[in-house]
């Protein structure tokens, strides 16, 4: 196949994303799901508990200080990709992906476009959180916000590839969120997010270090916590391991229609 | 424009599982035309089409569309051919200079999209969102998508299915006048008034397979020669002078109304003239003529719509 050239490729991508940001803006629970509640959520918990975190013993104080904003980020990824995998299925079920595909854009610039809408959705919520955060929550004050916000960024891209592989595995636009939120949630757990996975199992810790939200929760913890990106290289490594081999699966198994 | 074939397909079978959709199927269309693949629902005809159109790999056959292959040359065809796919949608919340916009600048070269939106009657329109349109503005917006690179062949698979009638006609008249721009119109439809009304050829296909191919008015002379002149009349001798009419095959009567049936052009001027001959007195007169619907009846032995 002659590919298209690439200003060409490039203008079709911008006015897709463009549109695709608008339609989403346009739709009020879309907005609502993916920015409202997950600041609502993160307030109302800062506003709950971060003034008491000073009194209260050290080892919650850190639970608390680093566990909430991972957590957020993490249901914020997660969200993320659910609405990935709805809009997936809902203009395949619909017959839209068939009908762009039927243009000159490429296939591939179509979910990148996708993408770049949910990314950067994902980056306005994390910029709202922690604004917003940093009235009822001290310890906004001092994290790396555009290191932490990167993370995020790289976290959420490595995990939507997985939500291109449950977009093809689901037939149809009801079933996607579901099954969705049910890989992604179950995941929550044992990736290290409430308890250090050195703590579980020998055979469960085999199971959690595979798992791609497990290198996405250490690294937005030790970068929240200000460690540099070189101690984090592993998990940055993993992430893209994650993220290609989803991508493989995905370009296998995806079905435009 | 006319002439050397714009497309010809040799031989596409296409499978799904165990399902033969489309089985050697070969036809060729010339240009500057309005081409009709017909038939019942799941006979076939939108994986021909989508064949055609380089959405689908046929299993094997060949397809040349320009000269060119459609999966290999996607790129290059895709500047050449419009496309309306069969029962597609865009995002519900799309408005409809926002989908006529992004099709332009998928394309260099595009014809002026306000004129296209005035032409198919969106212009007021314009800034609704897909969801809010009607069945009829829907399909009219996807022609003004297929139409916006100016292409030379236009494909529309199952243009009016589901709309009234008024709506159809409206449509119709859209499509009727691409041809005249020069470019080759390819459609499917299982409405036979539809093709007989907008196609110069036709292809019969079912089950897969392309029955016979020609003009709607050839396929109906070919295989529905039979006419007839429905007159009512009181006179008691009426039947037997018909009878007599070189063309005539039989005649029935029912009361007062006669069905005369034959073959060829001049069954109906041979019925006038029996009729001023015998002084007959005649207070109903009607021609049927056989449709493609017959000829489809005759073909498979089924109703169209079966």
């Amino acid at each position: 196949m002659t590919p298209m050239p690439v200003l060409a490729t490039l203008r079709g991508l911008l006015k897709l994303t463009w549109l695709e940001i608008k339609i989403f803006v346009r739709e009020p629970m879309g907005l609502i799901g993916n920015v409202v509640i997950p600041v609502g959520i993160f307030v109302v918990l800062g506003r709950a508990v971060g003034s008491r975190l000073g009194d209260l013993t050290s080892g919650f104080a850190t639970q608390m200080r680093v566990g909430l904003p991972v957590f957020g980020a993490i249901f914020i990824a997660i969200n993320t990709v659910l609405s990935l995998v709805a809009i997936i299925a809902i203009y395949r079920e619909g017959g839209i992906l068939k009908r762009l595909r039927a243009t000159p854009l490429s296939p591939i610039t179509i979910l990148v476009a996708h993408v770049l809408v949910k990314l950067i959705f994902t980056a306005v919520t994390v910029t709202v959180m922690v604004l917003v955060g940093r009235r009822y929550y001290p310890a906004g004050t001092d994290v790396p916000v555009v290191s932490f916000t990167f993370a995020m960024l790289l976290s959420t891209w490595s995990i939507l590839s997985l939500g291109f592989i449950i977009a093809s595995l689901v037939r149809t636009a009801r079933f996607a969120p579901p099954l969705g939120s049910l890989v992604l949630y179950s995941m929550l757990p044992f990736c290290g997010l409430f308890r250090p996975i050195d703590t579980f199992p020998d055979g469960m810790q085999i199971v959690a270090r595979a798992l791609p939200l497990t290198p996405a929760v250490s690294l937005l913890s030790g970068i929240w916590q200000g460690n540099p990106w070189s101690a984090h290289l592993g998990d940055v490594a993993a992430l893209v391991v994650v993220f290609a081999v989803c991508t493989l699966i995905a370009s296998r198994v995806f079905r435009w229609e | 424009m006319s002439g050397a074939p714009v497309f010809r397909v040799s031989g596409i079978r296409k499978t799904y599982g165990d399902t033969i959709a489309v089985d050697e199927v070969s036809f060729e269309v010339p240009g500057g035309q309005i081409f009709g693949l017909i038939g019942p629902n799941g006979a076939g005809k939108t994986t021909t089409m989508e064949c055609v159109e380089g959405l689908r790999k046929p299993d094997r056959g060949r397809i040349e569309v320009f000269g060119l292959d459609p999966i290999k040359s996607a790129h290059a065809l895709q500047r050449r051919i419009g496309v309306q796919l069969q029962e597609a949608q865009l995002q519900k919340r799309i408005k409809v200079w926002e989908a006529i916009d992004l099709w332009a600048s998928l394309f260099d070269a595009t014809v002026d999209a306000e004129g296209v939106l005035d032409q198919l009657g969106l212009s007021d329109k314009r800034n609704a969102w897909f969801m809010t349109l009607s069945g009829g503005q829907k399909q009219r917006l996807f022609i003004a998508l297929a139409l916006i690179n100016d292409p030379e062949l236009v494909f529309l698979d199952e243009l009016t299915t589901g709309l009234d009638p008024q709506a159809r006609h409206t449509i119709w008249d859209l499509v009727r006048d691409i041809p005249a721009r020069g470019k080759t119109v390819f459609l499917t439809t299982h409405l036979m008034e539809e093709a007989e009304r907008l196609c110069d050829h036709v292809a019969i296909i079912d089950h897969g397979r392309i029955i016979d191919h020609d003009t709607p008015a050839e396929l109906v002379a070919r295989h529905c020669p039979q006419r007839s002149v429905i007159v009512s009349t009181t006179h008691p001798e009426a039947a037997s002078h018909f009878d007599m009419l070189a063309s005539v095959d039989t005649v029935t009567r029912v009361d007062d109304q006669l069905t005369i049936r034959g073959h060829g052009a001049d069954l109906v001027t041979e019925t006038i003239h029996c009729l001023s001959e015998h002084g007959m007195r005649v207070t109903a007169f009607r021609t049927e003529e056989p449709t493609l619907e017959d000829v489809f009846l005759t073909l498979t032995g089924r109703s169209v719509r079966e």
